[in-house]
């Protein structure tokens, strides 16, 4: 056995590809949990195809699994990989541009490249592989993955089929040798998993520890990496998806508001995956519906919110529009009401299972007549839990529905989380009518200074009220066709939500000096990769600046200030320059939109390489 | 809940008391005036306090429902106040809660909604007023708008076939199905309390006259010199019997119902037709009874009125809660940290 080096390094991507059936998420998902236990700061993008089982060994039929670690502050899931881990000739043909030209590693299984899945990749012939890869500047490692597996499991009683698919087993272990890992944590997930299936465990066990060894005894691997731990601020800490981290701060919202939480969904993708997990939930008070389509959703929610309880209803785009209507019944009969949208490519069905921020127009503007409705968008997975919260927050104690944009990125990335305490959250007030002294009518739309009205549920005697999606008066909340109260209740409407403003943080920056040559501004997802590509730019000394918008309707405090204070605005958008839009509108100013529309994240050296040209 | 302090004794509540103060605003001689006294004066009689009741009501004339009630009332919008009913019922079963719709309200844009609702079987009363005619869009042909009808949008005639509304709450898996018409006011109010009193979606049609767009949709059904020789009432345990002078009756001649003249002596009122309200066979039957208003010929039926079909099921609601066993109540600030844990936590020092 040679001697190992071991090299440190400070951060790294690694992409685990192969076919659907291949197991990388789970590849993926365990590593992730691994990266996360010995300290490093990370974040992960899973990728995988809109079809459910596609044909074996295609390009179309790879899925994959992009992990980022290192020792200091990750904010994406990274641009290019430093490793690729291919199953077969299709994930090796789907992602080899997408891996750093110098330096990096290309780990394949073999056996995914037979003449069956060349042919199937659709390769020319058996060379062409690795014909166009500059070899001298790869470390390209070919090993026979399910060859070992079977030898490993030689005196297994598992059939064939059961024995290939530990092979991402294989790969893990020999990962977490080649990253200088422990394997323990890996085999109590295992036995968690497989608990009641003691074959499988003993297989999976057994083809992990494999390739751990593998990577130990084998001569012709001579390198290890070492990526130390992140500074990461004290606290417990575990790993999360933003799925996750949205459906908690609901749950939050339900516990401190007192108010049972009730959400209605029809399955979506990417928002199924709320349903999925507070369908989990119903010991902690939260009531599911799975609606017959997206209306009866939203509709049921305001009927939740009606009899008081914290009514939330959640989709993407598609589903978005078709609550159109009803979300302006909500705002007419002014009653709380959380909408979830998790953005998707679009028009239409677009690309269901790829990102993008195109809603946002349609969240602030799709609805018939004057219809406003506050607008906050997560920026990452570790704060979608404060951005429910809020959202629910604001919705009963402003009495208006408010939307949540989040995406495909988000909502599926992981991140590691520190675990919020509930008792530090602002309380959520809530308030019930009772019913007003005699001889005194109950008065369903008198505003308090905020401009609010109460909020009085069936079942409280002397508050008998009719309400609906007709022009309401003012005070009374009776019909009614009068200009002049049409004109004041509109306005009253709006502000309502403008007020919202003084409520939440004034706009802050994130990094970078208060005045300068550029800022740039975000919303939701790009909040990574515009601090990473700002970060890079700071150290090189310019005088760059990021700023984040978690609130779009109504636009926080101070933010004009904040514009005019840098010679240049550059808005980076997964849409076709949909924020521009409205601050330019807001402010009048000349702002520079970056616009990437291709169902991914934007890359960080392709944002550093466009603001530097506005720079300069 | 909040609950305000009532006095100990309480005169009972007569059916004005849940009228509300608007003033009514349906067309003169609009059917709709009569539902809405007998809604009035059942609740009076089953002593629902009046902030126990929520009225859920979509778009059209039926829909204004809410505002004339001095109970709890949403207008919400086209189609989707059964989709609304359903949020409110999953999360207050305390209430007694109502949904007034319409034939294009319920059967057009929310048919939907109103197959769910009817699938599910929540505690939800349905009174779907059945005029035949879209009435506040002012005159357009509806679902159950009959062939050949002339109105702005067919002015040559119809050339749809009208939905028939007992047949499709059957097939939706309803477990409470009954017909009941504005003219007939005490029959009417029986059914709005029997609707009340079934546990399950309670799904009424009521025919109503639209006196401006469709009228005299019905008349052969209201008509002195017509109704009885072209309606049955249906009575539990009872043969059917109809006719000016009880003369026909309905039996079953193996699976196929026929008509039968009970004054020709070949049969009698043992050979009929016992109505059976639990028998879904038979109340699918009925709900055939649907042919064109016209000629009564020896093979058409009389239109059926009273409760075709109810079934004692289990509510949505009801099976919720089986398999859901906690409640919040049980749930301590202890157990959202928990959750927020998770399963595997670490600490950074």
């Amino acid at each position: 056995m040679s001697e190992t080096e071991t090299i440190i390094k400070e951060e790294v991507t690694i992409k685990f590809a192969g076919d659907s059936g291949d197991g990388m998420q789970l590849t993926g998902k365990l590593f992730t949990e691994n990266t996360a236990l010995a300290g490093n700061d990370l974040a992960t993008f899973p990728d995988f195809p809109s079809e459910i089982r596609a044909p074996t060994g295609t390009v179309w039929g790879v899925s994959g699994f992009q992990v980022h670690f290192g020792s200091r502050k990750i904010n994406t899931p990274g641009d290019q990989y430093d490793v690729l881990v291919a199953m077969n000739a299709a994930a090796f043909k789907s992602n080899l541009s997408m891996v750093k030209r110098i330096g990096a590693t290309i780990i394949i299984n073999t056996d995914g490249f037979d003449s069956r899945n060349l042919r199937l990749a659709e390769y020319e012939n058996a060379d062409s592989p690795f014909a166009h890869i500059p070899l001298e500047g790869y470390e390209l490692l070919k090993i026979p993955v399910t060859k070992l597996t079977k030898e490993a499991l030689a005196d297994s009683t598992l059939g064939r089929k059961d024995q290939e698919r530990c092979k991402n087993m294989f790969v893990l272990g020999y990962l977490l040798w080649k990253y200088n890992r422990r394997l323990d944590n890996s085999i109590l997930f295992l036995e968690e998993k497989f608990k009641h299936k003691p074959d499988l465990l003993v297989a999976n066990r057994k083809v992990l520890k494999a390739g751990f060894y593998f990577g130990e005894t084998n001569e012709s691997f001579t390198s290890r990496y070492q990526v130390d731990e992140a500074d990461l601020p004290q606290g417990r800490y575990r790993g999360i998806t933003g799925t996750e981290s949205l459906v908690f701060g609901l749950v939050t919202a339900s516990h401190k508001s007192k108010l049972p939480l009730y959400y209605a969904s029809y399955p979506i993708t990417p928002a199924s995956d709320i349903l999925h997990n507070l369908v989990a939930l119903e010991d902690y008070g939260v009531k599911t519906f799975q609606a017959e389509d997206e209306i009866a959703a939203i509709c049921s929610a305001i009927g939740a919110a009606y009899g008081g309880s914290l009514g939330i209803t959640g989709t993407s785009g598609p589903g978005l529009a078709l609550k159109t209507e009803a979300m302006g019944l909500a705002a007419m009969l002014e009653l709380p009401l959380v909408i979830l949208n998790i953005q998707r490519g679009g028009p239409s069905t677009g690309l269901p299972t790829k990102t993008e921020q195109a809603d946002l127009l349609m969240a602030l503007y799709g609805r018939n007549g004057e219809c406003p409705i506050p607008v906050l968008a997560v920026p990452n997975p570790s704060e979608a839990f404060y951005i429910a919260y809020e959202a629910c927050k604001i919705a009963v104690e402003h009495m208006t529905p408010v939307i949540v944009l989040s995406d495909g990125y988000i909502n599926n990335g992981a991140v590691p989380w520190k675990i919020p305490n509930p008792d530090e959250l602002p309380p959520i007030q809530v308030k019930f009518a009772v019913a007003p002294e005699n001889g005194i009518d109950y008065l369903p739309y008198k505003r308090d200074v905020n401009g609010v009205r109460p909020w009085a549920i069936p079942g409280t005697p002397g508050l008998m009220h009719q309400i609906g999606g007709l022009e309401k008066e003012d005070g009374t909340g009776s019909v009614s066709y009068d200009p002049d109260n049409h004109q004041l209740m509109v306005k009253a409407r709006q502000a309502k939500v403008d007020t919202i403003a003084d409520f939440v943080p004034d706009q802050k920056i994130e990094s970078g000096p208060e005045s300068g040559d550029v800022l740039v501004l975000g919303w939701g997802s790009t909040h990574g990769v515009i601090e990473s590509a700002v970060q890079q730019l700071l150290s090189e000394g310019h005088k760059i600046a990021h700023a984040h918008l978690r609130h779009i309707a109504p636009l926080p405090n101070k933010l004009g200030t904040i514009l005019n204070a840098y010679k240049k605005v550059i808005i980076p958008e997964v849409n076709n320059g949909q924020l521009v839009k409205i601050i330019k509108d807001k402010f009048l100013l000349p702002v520079i939109p970056f616009s990437q529309i291709k169902g991914m994240p934007i890359f960080k050296d392709e944002l550093v390489s466009f603001i530097t040209k506005h720079l300069s | 809940m909040a609950e305000a302090n009532q006095p100990l004794e309480k005169a009972p509540l007569r059916s004005k008391d849940y009228a509300s103060s608007q003033m009514v605003r349906w067309c003169p001689g609009c059917g709709d005036y009569a539902i809405l006294s007998q809604f009035q004066s059942a609740l009076a009689i089953l002593e629902i306090p009046k902030e126990k009741v929520a009225i859920i009501s979509g778009i059209g004339c039926s829909s204004r429902f809410p505002y004339y009630m001095n109970t709890y009332g949403v207008h919400s919008i086209h189609g989707r106040a059964t989709a609304f009913a359903t949020g409110l019922r999953l999360t207050r079963p305390d209430l007694s809660i109502w949904v007034v719709t319409g034939d294009g309200d319920g059967l057009a844009i929310g048919g939907n909604h109103m197959l769910h609702l009817l699938r599910r079987n929540l505690d939800i009363n349905v009174l779907l007023f059945n005029n035949q005619i879209y009435g506040l869009t002012k005159g357009q042909y509806s679902p159950t708008s009959q062939p050949g009808l002339k109105t702005k949008t067919s002015p040559s005639g119809l050339s749809d076939y009208p939905l028939n509304p007992l047949a499709f709450a059957l097939g939706a898996g309803a477990s409470f199905v009954a017909r009941g018409i504005d003219r007939d006011s005490k029959h009417l109010r029986n059914l709005i309390i029997a609707s009340h009193q079934h546990k399950g979606t309670a799904f009424l049609e009521i025919y109503q006259n639209c006196n401006i767009f469709n009228d005299g949709a019905f008349s052969l059904f209201t008509g002195k010199e017509t109704k009885l020789d072209h309606t049955i009432l249906l009575e539990s345990g009872q043969p059917l019997i109809f006719g000016s002078e009880k003369q026909y009756g309905i039996l079953l001649d193996g699976h196929l119902p026929k008509r039968v003249d009970l004054n020709n002596r070949q049969y009698s009122i043992d050979d009929l037709w016992i109505h059976d309200e639990k028998d879904i066979y038979k109340a699918q039957i009925l709900a055939r009874f649907f042919d064109a208003p016209g000629e009564m010929t020896d093979t058409s039926f009389p239109r059926p009125f009273g409760i075709i079909y109810q079934e004692a099921k289990p509510c949505y609601q009801d099976l919720q809660e089986f398999h859901s066993k906690e409640t919040m109540e049980s749930q301590s600030e202890k157990d959202i940290q928990e959750l927020l844990k998770g399963k595997s936590s670490w600490i950074v020092e």
